[in-house]
């Protein structure tokens, strides 16, 4: 080999020298699409706008702290095991904190549908931040399904034998198998939560990068066009 | 309360009391959050936007 063809450029499209070498490859193209769509100042803002000063706008943010609270007292609960949360005082509290605040979550979640939906909150660009939240209240509805399942007491025994028929009969019993536990606990503490935790963490960044929708009674000034990021 | 709920029955509509009572206290819940003052909220003169 010469050292002509050593030297020669490597076969492939030539890159564009307007751009800096450092700015070409798909790295750059997902940093300046992030910074476009999402920069911190609206991902961690300083600033709200006034219809914010609300208690419905804490609907949602109450469902994260729950969700939090889910997912501590979840992974204790997972470290020490069902004999354990039956058996013992601080077994039965942390179970009790599990269950509590998914019914807190549940509660706040429901409350910040409503207030969602009679805000028209999918306005001005907000339909899949609209759609991500009623995907996380259908998975949420299954996670917390497969928890009722795995409880390992006659109250999970009688769900699961319920329930056998009727996912039977939506043709997906052998899939998904109410009556096997190991299936039910993985998919409780892994799959599930970690569905979940992606699409609240998802549906924070679509809420961030739009901002929280306003008010129907409130005017959108002309300089702020519909579905306009902001 | 180791025993079966009570449960009331309209009709086609079935339903324990504990689940009405819940339901109830979360249309509450949401009126109070519609009227009720929210604390530390202070309006910046002139402006309503967030930029």
């Amino acid at each position: 080999m010469t050292s002509d063809a050593m030297s020669e450029s490597p076969p492939g499209p030539r890159p564009d020298p307007a751009k800096a070498p450092d700015e070409a490859g798909w790295t750059a193209a997902v940093r300046n699409r992030v910074e476009q769509t999402l920069p911190l100042t609206e991902l961690l803002p300083t600033k709200q706008p006034a219809y914010i000063g609300s208690w419905v706008y804490s609907f949602g943010v109450i469902c994260i702290a729950a969700l939090v609270w889910v997912v501590v007292s979840g992974v204790v609960l997972a470290f020490f095991g069902s004999a354990w949360w039956h058996i013992s005082a601080v077994g039965h509290f942390f179970n009790s904190v599990h269950f509590w605040s998914v019914q807190m979550f549940f509660i706040f979640l429901v409350l910040h549908l409503w207030g969602q939906y009679w805000g028209a909150g999918w306005r001005d660009g907000r339909a899949t931040t609209w759609m991500v939240g009623v995907v996380i209240f259908l998975v949420s509805v299954v996670t917390a399904f497969t928890g009722y399942l795995i409880q390992q007491n006659f109250d999970s025994q009688w769900i699961a034998i319920n329930a056998k028929d009727g996912i039977n009969s939506t043709g997906l019993g052998g899939l998904f198998n109410v009556l096997n536990f190991g299936q039910q606990y993985g998919l409780h503490v892994m799959l599930f939560p970690i569905a979940v935790t992606l699409l609240v963490v998802l549906h924070i960044i679509q809420v961030r990068s739009r901002g929280v929708v306003r008010p129907i009674d409130d005017p959108m000034p002309a300089s702020d066009s519909a579905g306009a990021l902001r | 309360m180791n025993e079966p709920a009570p449960y009331l029955h309209w009709g086609f509509i079935l339903i324990s009391l504990p689940n009405l009572v819940l339901i109830g206290v979360m249309v509450l819940l949401f009126i109070v959050a519609l009227f009720a003052p929210f604390p530390g909220h202070k309006r910046i003169s002139g402006h309503t936007d967030d930029e």
